[in-house]
């Protein structure tokens, strides 16, 4: 079973703190809301469970039916979709797939990745290059590249950004998947959107 | 699906290839190179085209148009990453080796690249005819390696950094100064048509340099790449 642990977590960047001794405990099934205005600290946070930042004090623990999980081969298991984690602009919507799963040893084939396109709408868009995407449809593309591996630990960072009724039903539909295959962890601002999660970490400036 | 436990060496190759895709579609790094090298040896050819039988001149000439070239090119390895907000993307799913060695081997496409367009060019230009052709092919392939690796670590700082264009330079020049020095040397004694065994007190130099610097480079990656 995948457990997260954060102890005392704490970040400045120079001299200012953007949040300072958060304490929390996950496991499979958990969905957390963070919630914050803007600056509070949620994207930073975000970062930091997903291991591309480094706490000034404190740490995140993960762990794997009671192994512990790092570098690769929490890179693995872990996702991250964010507004500002762009794809690739000038490779096409399959070649960053294919790019982004082979680098993390996943060896997908080419038809599982233009069907998983498909299941989101991009299906005829699978040899355009990024950049000429809308910013809806990178946004869905983002959400395949994150899913494509099944995470066990996923990271949204205001999920419900750049999405339409459609997209929306189907971030729903990720919610109810992920609570089955591990923990979730929802970052936003909008406070209506703790109705998705079933722990609040509020986050103040 | 397949999970595959690919090694990083293989992970550097998938990097190394989103490299070389997205340069081939945007031209971002290959075009700075090519057209500084190229402005650099006109200018060169018409101001010092009648002393060109001075190899000692002709050698610091080469290695000043290839390390300036460098400069203007190979920085963007990183610095495109930062600017075109790739750079989590990537950190979230390439391991740092993977992530270093990859950009390392584009960095040495790149301007073993160049160099194919340049000396021919700088050759004919400049009317030189070199005499030990052996010694000037080593000099120029372990030159160009140790430049490639000073660089690529530099490259991992300096896109961190807020005035990044001069920051290149100025980090760059200490650091590559023994390697300029050691290979202008030796390609001087290529031009003049020493032996082999004559030049192969430089060519230790310059391996000495890459093994140290390579290395050097690769452990450091781990400290510049973490935030």
């Amino acid at each position: 079973m995948i457990q997260l642990e954060a102890k005392n977590l704490t970040r400045h960047f120079e001299q200012r703190r953007v949040f300072k001794g958060l304490n929390f405990k996950l496991k499979k099934g958990d969905v957390q809301i963070v919630l914050g205005k803007n600056g509070s600290g949620k994207t930073t946070l975000l970062r930091i469970l997903g291991g591309i930042l480094m706490p000034s004090k404190g740490e995140v623990r993960y762990s794997l039916n009671g192994d512990a999980l790092r570098g690769e081969r929490l890179q693995r298991i872990l996702s991250l979709v964010a507004p500002d984690l762009n794809l690739y602009e000038e490779l096409t919507g399959l070649e960053n797939l294919e790019f982004l799963s082979k680098v993390q040893g996943f060896n997908f084939k080419q038809k599982e990745l233009i069907q998983t396109m498909d299941q989101v709408g991009l299906a005829d868009r699978v040899w355009d290059q990024v950049g000429a995407f809308s910013s809806g449809m990178k946004q869905r593309l983002k959400y395949v590249a994150a899913l494509l591996k099944k995470p066990l630990v996923l990271l949204l960072d205001e999920p419900k950004a750049n999405l339409d009724q459609e997209g929306i039903s189907f971030l729903e539909k990720v919610v109810l998947d992920q609570k089955k295959r591990g923990i979730l962890i929802w970052a936003t601002s909008d406070k209506e959107e703790r109705k998705y999660g079933d722990q609040i970490l509020e986050l103040d400036q | 699906m397949e999970i595959k436990s690919s090694s990083w060496i293989s992970k550097a190759f998938w990097v190394f290839q989103k490299d070389i895709k997205s340069e081939l579609r945007t031209r971002y790094a290959f075009n700075a190179l090519v057209m500084f090298a190229i402005v650099t040896l006109t200018a060169v050819s018409f101001a010092v085209g009648q002393f060109s039988s001075r190899p000692k001149l002709i050698s610091s000439l080469f290695w000043i148009v290839i390390f300036f070239s460098s400069m203007s090119g190979l920085a963007q390895v990183f610095i495109k990453e930062e600017e075109s907000r790739t750079v989590n993307l990537l950190k979230l799913v390439a391991s740092n080796e993977s992530i270093f060695l990859g950009k390392l081997f584009f960095n040495l496409v790149l301007l073993f690249l160049l160099e194919i367009i340049i000396i021919p060019l700088f050759l004919i230009l400049l009317g030189v005819g070199v005499k030990s052709f052996g010694l000037f092919v080593s000099v120029v392939i372990l030159g160009t390696i140790g430049l490639v690796c000073s660089t690529t670590i530099i490259a991992a700082i300096v896109a961190k950094a807020r005035v990044k264009g001069a920051l290149f330079a100025v980090l760059s020049f200490p650091i590559l100064l023994p390697l300029l020095v050691t290979a202008i040397h030796g390609t001087n004694l290529a031009i003049e048509g020493s032996k082999f065994s004559q030049g192969w007190s430089e060519l230790k130099v310059l391996i000495s340099y890459c093994v140290v610097i390579g290395v050097g480079s690769f452990l450091l990656f781990d400290f510049v790449w973490r935030e």
